[in-house]
């Protein structure tokens, strides 16, 4: 039997995702389960004499009775032969210094009659544990099973797992590992014949129908009752064999007792939340000066492409559509990717040291109230940065409500992109007054802004925690691993892995909403667009400051009298009890490709420069535009505050749409993200401008 | 048979009591509780609290498990010294 599909199984933190990246490398993707939203990590391992074979990375799982999304995944492949992903042979990883509980899963997989190769790890720190294994006697009272260790820190072991398995020839597949003798009366017959007991009880054990063509699949049981029995009694057998194998020295490891002294201060009421708040900070700090950068530069590359691309390419409908269209929606994916980078690879340490682990503990309780869990708190704190990649970070929520509520609510945090409508705004408004004699009022209503986003986040979570239904009760069961020094290699699969999830997957929908919205703006009703393109008065001469102005004032015309801009009239009168007029109306809608393309709308639609840092003549003119139907200051302090609680709460963001999709899978969230997001922006607008009118 | 006052559910212990795990009380966490190691006879250490005394982090023979004092308080044990 040539071994072809190689599968994964093993706790979380058994080692199991490192060993994955030996085997595979760079060699990896990830593609979709159908119908959930796990992630089906599927490599290529090179072999001997060019023969190569397909891993799939199963999610860590403690049990083949499933109590989440993940762990549903593992029990499905593994008992599905006729599905593509069924393994030929099957490598259980576990973690040396904590042998019992890796073997529970170990055993239902063997009784599942699949081939198995059971691969320990971390046996150094197991030894430093004071726990001695004899892993050919193991091998030996589990049932004659392969036995190969690995340390997939460092990778010794890998080529003797590598020969292992093109050697294989198949498994001396001889008894199940618990029999109906096992339950001895606690369990009723008809129960074990139809979980497939039935044939040892009859003492039939190695002539029970399975031969190497036919997989002989148990059904195992059904009831939680009859799993928790079943579960101890592997448990209860478990342990007896390990009496025979293991040497346990009484001895405290200087992990463990590092892991202990680490734990004490990173728990501790005082220093483990300063200690949390000054990693957050730091995260921030780095992400903000070093995503800074590339984005710019990012930003600039696409500029220059589209430019050249006009340039060179002769005039046409083609040309437009590449270099307005379809290069500004690349560069609108690649622009994210600095910011997706840096946050995971900050998370992917905080996960490899077992800090996070940490973090949730400590965070949970006060999180729960709200709906959301101690595994909330990452995703939820990385939005202040950008709500993409916190949304792909909740994968780490495994229970179902708890992460959905928090990819609900994510995009409420006020994000980067918020910060240029922000400051554009508040310099147009706010007044530069001292508060208090020390506060500047620009900094306090900034202040606020971050207030007001995180504020409605829990708020919100806490209404939907209401009306969510969830299937199972939330639960909190989870393993603090111990400490150790991040692999640099886990850490740049995991940026890499993002990174491309995202765009490829998100890109997709990103790129075909930009060129929606690109046809939108760039064309209108014909007639009424070259009307108005002739009025505007053409100078004599091709160049110069009168020409430059000439084609400024000839992009206002072009995106006022574009479908975009008559839907801007259109929603006039919806928007007017905000203080709106159709130019702001104008600019919401464009800006729901991003954010900060408010501040750009508004520089085409006033025909002038959009660096209103550098140069006052974006917010001069803004301060001085009437609106002809009131005679007064369309950007009046009200209307300024009503602009920027809409965008503190509206869902003006494709990408973050696209990857709320792609996160839940279905397009029903992503839609009533943007309508309750929506609702509330205009809601808050409207009251902040009747309040401050 | 195993309903005893001399039974403590682990949310009572205090750091660093020691007990053996009696019994585990009908509910929808049972079966994952199991799972992750918690099974009669073994050998349960209050090892911290969480800085609101929720959840509790315990040590089973070697290894580190945090739950929520609900869950907790579904596992009964008897005390060790």
């Amino acid at each position: 039997m040539a071994v072809e599909r190689v599968s994964l199984v093993g706790n979380p933190n058994s080692g199991k995702s490192s060993l994955f990246n030996h085997l595979t490398g760079l060699n990896q993707h990830v593609g979709n389960y159908p119908g959930v939203t796990v992630d089906k990590k599927i490599g290529f391992c090179p072999l001997e004499k060019g023969k190569q074979i397909s891993i799939i990375d199963l999610p860590g799982c403690y049990s083949i009775y499933p109590r989440s999304d993940d762990e549903r995944i593992v029990q499905k492949v593994l008992t599905s032969p006729a599905q593509e992903e069924y393994p030929d042979l099957t490598l259980v990883i576990v973690d040396s210094s904590n042998l019992e509980r890796g073997l529970l899963i170990y055993t239902q997989v063997h009784d599942l009659g699949l081939p198995i190769i059971l691969v320990p790890t971390m046996i150094d720190v197991a030894n430093n544990e004071g726990i001695m294994v004899d892993f050919d006697k193991l091998g030996e009272v589990l049932g004659c099973v392969a036995v190969c260790p690995v340390n997939a820190r460092t990778g010794e072991g890998i080529d003797e797992l590598k020969k292992s398995i093109s050697a294989y020839t198949g498994h001396n597949h001889q008894n199940l590992f618990i029999t109906a003798d096992d339950f001895k009366g606690s369990l009723e017959k008809n129960k074990l014949l139809s979980a497939g007991y039935g044939h040892d009880a009859s003492g039939n054990g190695k002539d029970n129908g399975h031969s190497n063509d036919t997989p002989f699949i148990p059904i195992f049981f059904d009831d939680p009752e009859t799993q928790q029995i079943e579960t101890e009694l592997r448990y209860k057998k478990i342990r007896q064999l390990l009496g025979f194998v293991v040497n346990k020295k009484q001895k405290r490891s200087t992990y463990s007792k590092l892991t202990r002294k680490i734990d004490k201060l990173v728990t501790h009421p005082i220093s483990g939340y300063a200690i949390f708040l000054g990693i957050l900070t730091l995260i921030f700090q780095a992400i903000y000066s070093f995503a800074e950068w590339p984005m710019n530069l990012i930003d600039d590359v696409f500029f220059r492409l589209s430019y050249a691309t006009k340039i060179w390419l002769p005039p046409g409908i083609f040309t437009d559509l590449l270099s307005e269209g379809i290069i500004p929606g690349i560069g609108g994916v690649v622009i994210f990717i600095p910011q997706i980078a840096l946050l995971f690879a900050f998370i992917a340490v905080l996960e490899e040291t077992g800090y996070m682990a940490r973090v949730v503990f400590i965070m949970d309780k006060l999180m729960r109230p709200f709906g959301l869990n101690g595994k909330s708190v990452v995703p939820l704190i990385s939005a202040v940065a950008c709500a993409i990649p916190a949304i792909m970070a909740t994968r780490n929520i495994d229970q179902w409500k708890d992460r959905l509520i928090t990819i609900l609510v994510t995009p409420l945090m006020s994000c980067s992109a918020r910060l240029p409508v922000y400051t554009l705004l508040i310099a147009l408004v706010i007044p530069d007054t001292l508060v208090g004699g020390i506060f500047n009022l620009k900094g306090l209503v900034l202040l606020g802004l971050y207030l007001l986003g995180l504020v409605a986040a829990l708020g919100v979570a806490l209404f939907l925690k209401w009306v969510i239904k969830a299937k199972r009760k939330s639960f909190l069961i989870m393993e603090l691993p111990m400490y150790k020094m991040p692999r640099w290699r886990n850490v740049l699969l995991t940026i890499l892995e993002k990174t491309k999830v995202f765009v490829w997957e998100a890109g997709k929908v990103i790129m075909a909403i930009s060129i929606i919205l690109w046809v939108l703006a760039s064309y209108g009703p014909p007639e009424r667009m070259e009307k108005a393109i002739n009025d505007v008065p053409k100078p004599p001469v091709e160049e110069g400051l009168a020409w430059e102005d000439y084609e400024k004032k000839l992009n206002t015309v072009k995106l006022e009298n574009s479908w975009i801009g008559l839907l801007g009239r259109t929603i006039e009168p919806a928007i007017a009890p905000l203080g709106y007029d159709w130019k702001i109306g104008i600019a919401l809608i464009t800006s729901f490709a991003a954010r900060e393309v408010f501040v750009g709308s508004m520089a085409t639609i006033y025909s002038i420069g959009e660096d209103f840092e550098e140069d006052n003549s974006l917010i001069d003119r803004m301060r001085t535009e009437v609106n002809p139907a009131t005679g007064q200051l369309v950007y009046s302090l009200a209307a300024g505050v009503s602009l920027m609680v809409f965008y503190a709460f509206a869902m003006q963001c494709m990408s973050t749409l696209a990857i709320v999709l792609r996160e839940t899978k279905n397009w029903r969230w992503p839609l009533i993200q943007t309508v309750y997001m929506t609702a509330m922006a205009y809601l808050a607008a409207w009251l902040t401008y009747y309040l401050l009118k | 048979m195993t309903q005893d006052v001399a039974h403590i559910s682990l949310d009572q212990f205090e750091l660093n009591q020691i007990g053996e795990i009696v019994y585990l009380e009908e509910n929808q966490f049972k079966v994952k509780l199991i799972d992750m190691g918690l099974f009669p006879g073994k050998k349960v250490k209050m090892l911290m609290k969480a800085p609101l005394g929720d959840p509790v982090a315990v040590d089973l023979e070697g290894y580190t498990l945090s739950l929520r004092l609900k869950e907790a308080s579904s596992i009964f044990l008897k005390s060790v010294n």
